[in-house]
């Protein structure tokens, strides 16, 4: 299991490497990559906020959470704060599992984590202005579909 | 007991500051909550509606109705926005 909360650029590819390279006696890893997007046309980047401290411990619980529940051999989770240009990876999150199922459902159940309850805040900067960006109550939902 | 106020993204801004260490007397996170609306027009700005606020003691997310007995780091921020 390795969580990295960064403000560092990273490649997102040498790191699934590494990881895929890790997870001894798997036979599928998903891998999810989050990245800066333009809705408005205006957006030129996140400043993205986080809780120090907090982050870490909650990253490495959710990652714990997952490896436990979909019998996971491998979880790579990063995140990073601060500012991030358009188009740049904001995170990513690696599963490592016997068969694919298990690996598609730990990533799907840490985004869903990652998104509403990892403490991280985003602003969008934009040519006009800034706004930080709210919660989507379809983010919430999609989170109480893992409980019990 | 003192405990340290923790304040992030908009809550943060509208307050004009990200910490502050105060007598803590609440008994629950709701009780503070109202205190820490009546310390200036910025708090009350932050704190008008609680549905948009999240609070986090000793870096573990809580409900309003949480104790506070021994907290020692209260985090009030909104809803998480990762990902």
């Amino acid at each position: 299991m390795r969580v990295v909360v960064s403000c560092d650029p990273f490649a997102p590819g040498a790191e699934l490497d590494a990881f895929t390279k890790s997870a001894k006696g798997a036979g599928a890893v998903v891998s999810f990559t989050g990245i800066v997007r333009d809705d408005t046309g205006d957006l030129q980047a996140l400043d993205i906020e986080h809780y120090p401290g907090m982050t870490e411990t909650s990253l490495q619980h959710q990652a714990q959470s997952a490896q436990d529940r979909f019998g996971l051999a491998g979880v790579l989770v990063i995140h990073r704060y601060g500012l991030i240009p358009m188009g740049d990876t904001i995170m990513m999150v690696a599963t490592a599992a016997r068969h694919r199922k298990d690996a598609f459902q730990g990533a799907d159940f840490l985004m869903d984590y990652l998104k509403s309850r990892a403490p991280f805040w985003k602003k969008e900067i934009t040519r006009s202005g800034t706004a930080w960006v709210s919660a989507k109550e379809t983010d919430e939902a999609a989170l109480s579909q893992w409980d019990g | 007991m003192s405990a340290d106020i923790l304040y992030f993204a908009w809550v943060r801004e509208r307050i004009g500051m990200g910490r502050e260490t105060i007598d803590l007397t609440a008994p629950t996170v709701r009780d503070l909550l109202a205190e820490l609306a009546q310390r200036s027009d910025g708090h009350a700005a932050a704190l008008s509606d609680l549905t948009q606020v999240r609070v986090a003691v000793d870096q573990v997310l809580v409900d309003l109705d949480q104790t506070l007995s021994n907290a020692r780091e209260i985090a009030i921020f909104p809803p998480m926005t990762g990902g």
